[in-house]
């Protein structure tokens, strides 16, 4: 299912209840790799799955408090924003989701073919 | 008021830039200040440009002083304008791009260039230099095209290259003019240890050779020797040397020679003109590393403010190789020389080279393979000309000063310009001012705030000893009480004994309760806290499995790619056909890239996607090696008297049966065990967490040896009669290690911080070693295999190795 909402388009991941706490999830969409969260809040944060130090995978980290610590040399990422945190520099890419009808919808960048 | 004096800058580099950092400190309204620079970038640290290459750090993280510094104390900039010419009379400076700047005070720190060979073919496409951010962006590029590189020059530049080169996976063949390596650096036996080391790394050496020409029609395709020989290429790099500098210099008429003459105030033949840096000569000298660019700098900034400062005398140098896994010093007069004596200390065993030179009692010079921790403390007795007429000869290698090593280690009588961090450039200074100003308590604050010992690490006892010598007897109660991490302020045991006392029973309540500054931790106190939970209630505590590092929770060994290895466990390295069949079925049917044996005795299938490891470990049908785990590894063995003519002790059946008890335990950091079958010791027991040795009568255990990071001899904890005694001992060892090791800490640091005599008191006390064996019991009971648990649970496959795609 996707619905075209203004240059996003919004594809369905997961169901919410499937995403465990604190667990990060891999989801591959058109060569984009995208690691998604949900917190202890309940609130879910989507960014991209690699590490802008040494492409570690972000999926894989421990997350405390909406940060994630990459696995590879632990540099730590705050989610909702993307910036790593000092003194290490550097910034991820986010991306945007919503909850809707139970599932959890992430926004890509228009791909034109599929905005349908 | 009054009119500010005009200051001009010309070369945007280490040398200059720092210089008036340091007059800015100094005198912040003394000058206007402009700053011209032929490179496109603000000034960058250089010698960081090897981690660039070697993709340890990208371009923006070696800047030193962003666009905000220059802007924030109202320097002019020209970036990528090269200044042409010097009217010395007028006062004024032009540049390539038409801007005239008048100067009351002139700076010149135009460093130097690289030395281009002048070999016919030189001026082919593929021949370059290694020098600036440019010069490594072209390397980084031609990387994805080009696969073979040669490096003309076997210093400390050209290795970095090459192994920057290894790193972009590239070939890369090294040329060096002399036989030995480094030889400006090194002498001979440090030199071929290097070589031997690189040459392990994948480095070639073509050594004593001479190169002739460059070969190629538009691109060069290889390099001819004078011997007739060709090496292939599709990239040549030249670091033969760097010349100061001077063209500019010399237009104006300052004296050169080659470097643009100095006197110990910086000050140049002509009037209010000054150099520093690489382009300058003093003394006879032109340095070509960081730290005297800094000694200088310091200098003139001083004297450029009017502050009273004392001459310039020159620097004695050191050098640290920074490329991975290898560990180099030479500081002073490292070869013997006339009247010169030398302690050695080379221990083939480890690796390790040391050579201390000695001349009127006074250490000159020290070279260093291998181990360089006391680079630092050996540079400051050169250059504080100690006298060592008193010292014992070997206590001259080995710091034995102990934790309260300020005194030794001589920084509270450096000055506030010396260099502490070379690789940074901080000064003893800066970090003390921070250490005031800010109310920095620990070495790990001070490199967040000031970089220092960011890059190499070398400098942290020296950063450790200011922070002592500032806060006094405050540091020494803060370094006592190692917490847990910067979220708490509580140790290691008081946690444990809140666990304990107050019965707490999950990581969230452990936080919450000992009022944790952050709810949900970090990565360092998480798998913390849930080790001590799950050592504590061995039976009930439900393992949280998002406070586990990655290969933990995954149960598989994360690369550096992303994909996992997988290591089948295989009890005391003992197989057979049947299972090495299997293992070779499942390793095609996956596509596994790499299979390797590892070190201890079994198989490393490498290159595993995550969503492929559940059915993998199905198909293999074989349990977990905890390959990736703070948990028992691997009982590595010798046949034993089962095949081997000395073997006095069955090493195979009592290594499968130890493997087979202690699989699965969780413990504060890794454990490797092994079994030999005699005192040849086969199995490298001596090296292991618990070796076991096979002797006349008995077996031997022994404890704490460690062949890793820091390699350390066990110590023998105790004999035994026989093979029950064997398990018995080593179940009330590990579980005293589990009981009071710190998460993190290995057998190695434990029983070195304990004691060997106070464990083996311990285990040798028959009533807590009973204890000690039923807790264990208690702990081993409740285990099961990992990977079985995750290929009957849908759950774990969906929440841990499911990826989804999207269409």
């Amino acid at each position: 299912m996707q619905i075209k909402e203004e240059q996003l388009v919004w594809v369905s991941a997961v169901a919410y209840a499937d995403l465990a706490i604190n667990t990060g999830r891999t989801i591959r969409y058109h060569g984009e790799e995208v690691a998604l969260f949900k917190f202890s809040s309940g609130n879910v944060q989507a960014i991209s799955n690699r590490c802008p130090h040494k492409n570690g995978v972000l999926a894989e980290g421990i997350v405390c408090d909406e940060h994630v610590f990459c696995p590879m040399h632990d540099r730590k990422i705050h989610l909702p924003s993307g910036q790593v945190q000092a003194p290490d520099t550097g910034c991820v890419k986010t991306y945007a989701t919503k909850v809707q009808d139970g599932l959890v919808y992430i926004g890509f960048c228009g791909v034109k073919e599929l905005a349908g | 008021m009054t009119h500010k004096e005009k200051l001009v800058l010309v070369g945007n580099g280490m040398a200059g830039v720092n210089a008036i950092e340091h007059l800015l400190k100094l005198a912040p309204e003394q000058y206007d200040i402009t700053i011209f620079g032929s490179e496109p970038h603000p000034n960058y640290n250089r010698i960081l440009l090897s981690y660039v290459l070697a993709g340890d750090s990208k371009v923006q993280d070696i800047v030193i002083h962003p666009y905000e510094w220059y802007a924030a104390n109202n320097i002019t900039l020209y970036t990528h304008q090269t200044v042409t010419g010097i009217d010395t009379a007028a006062q004024t400076v032009t540049s390539d791009k038409g801007v005239k700047v008048a100067y009351d005070k002139l700076i010149i720190a135009t460093g130097s260039n690289p030395f281009m060979l002048p070999l016919p073919g030189a001026d082919k496409e593929g021949v370059m230099a290694y020098r600036t951010i440019r010069d490594c962006e072209i390397m980084l590029e031609s990387a994805k095209t080009y696969k073979k590189a040669i490096v003309i020059g076997g210093g400390l530049l050209g290795l970095e290259a090459a192994r920057g080169f290894l790193n972009l996976g590239m070939k890369v063949d090294v040329v060096h003019i002399n036989d030995t390596i480094m030889d400006r650096q090194l002498d001979r036996p440090a030199s071929k240890m290097l070589q031997a080391a690189l040459e392990e790394q994948g480095i070639r050496f073509l050594l004593a050779k001479h190169s002739a020409e460059i070969i190629g029609d538009k691109r060069v395709t290889g390099l001819k020797f004078k011997d007739g020989t060709v090496a292939e290429a599709d990239l040549i790099v030249m670091a033969v040397g760097i010349r100061p500098n001077v063209q500019l210099a010399k237009q104006a008429e300052l004296d050169c020679n080659p470097g643009i003459i100095v006197n110990d105030y910086l000050q140049t033949s002509v009037p209010n003109v000054y150099a520093v840096g690489e382009c300058a000569m003093h003394r006879g000298v032109a340095y070509g590393l960081v730290a005297p660019l800094y000694e200088q700098g310091a200098v003139l900034a001083k004297h450029l403010a009017g502050v009273e400062t004392g001459p310039y005398e020159g620097s004695i140098v050191y050098t640290k190789l920074k490329v991975s896994g290898v560990d180099v010093f030479s500081g002073g007069q490292y070869n013997d020389t006339e009247g010169s004596k030398a302690i050695r200390v080379h221990d083939e065993f480890s690796g390790i080279y040391k050579k201390v030179v000695i001349k009127d009692n006074k250490i000159i010079g020290a070279v260093l393979f291998g181990d360089t921790s006391d680079g630092t403390r050996l540079m400051q007795m050169i250059r504080e000309q100690t006298d060592i007429s008193g010292m014992g000869k070997t206590a001259i290698l080995t710091d034995a000063s102990g934790s309260d090593s300020s005194a030794s280690s001589g920084v509270a009588s450096m000055s506030d310009d010396a260099i502490i961090c070379g690789c940074n450039g901080v000064t003893k200074g800066t970090i003390c001012s921070a250490i005031r100003e800010q109310g920095l308590t620990s070495v790990e604050e001070v490199k967040n705030c000031t970089t220092a010992s960011r890059s190499c690490g070398g400098c942290k006892p020296l950063v450790s000893d200011l922070l002592a010598i500032r806060l006094g007897a405050a540091y020494d109660k803060q370094a006592a009480k190692e917490t847990i991490c910067g979220c708490t302020e509580h140790s290691r045991d008081e946690v444990v004994a809140a666990i304990r006392d107050k019965g707490l029973t999950h990581v969230r309540e452990v936080m919450s309760v000992l009022n944790w500054k952050n709810d949900e931790g970090c990565s360092k106190c998480r798998p913390a806290l849930n080790y001590y939970l799950g050592m504590v209630h061995p039976t009930t505590y439900r393992d949280d499995s998002t406070s586990r590092f990655v290969n933990e929770r995954m149960h598989a060994n994360i690369q550096k790619d992303g994909t996992y290895s997988v290591v089948p466990r295989m009890y005391g390295g003992v197989t057979n056909p049947a299972e090495l069949k299997r293992i070779a079925e499942v390793a095609e049917q996956f596509n596994v890239p790499t299979v390797k044996l590892t070190g201890g005795q079994r198989i490393d299938l490498l290159g595993v996607k995550k969503e492929d490891l559940t059915a993998m470990w199905e198909a293999l049908d074989m349990p977990s090696g905890y390959a990736y785990g703070k948990a028992l590894r691997t009982v590595k063995t010798c046949v034993g008297d089962t095949f081997c003519r000395f073997g006095t002790g069955d090493a195979m059946g009592v290594g499968i049966q130890m493997e087979k008890r202690f699989e699965r335990l969780n413990t504060p950091a890794k454990v490797k065990m092994a079994v030999s079958g005699c005192p040849r010791n086969c199995a490298e027991s001596g090296i292991k967490d618990l070796g076991v040795v096979s002797v006349d009568g008995g077996w031997e255990l022994y404890a704490g040896g460690n062949g890793g990071v820091k390699v350390r001899v066990g110590e023998l904890l105790t004999m035994v009669k026989t093979e029950q005694e064997i398990i018995e001992f080593t179940e009330a060892y590990l579980q005293y290690y589990r009981e009071t090791g710190k998460y993190g800490e290995r057998t190695s640091e434990w029983v070195n911080r304990l004691g060997i005599a106070h464990v083996r008191e311990v285990v040798e006390n028959e009533e807590r070693r009973k204890e000690l064996c039923a807790r264990m019991e208690a702990t081993l009971s409740v285990t099961q295999d990992p990977w079985r648990a995750a290929i009957d649970s849908s759950k774990i496959k969906q929440d841990l190795y499911e990826v989804v795609e999207l269409k």
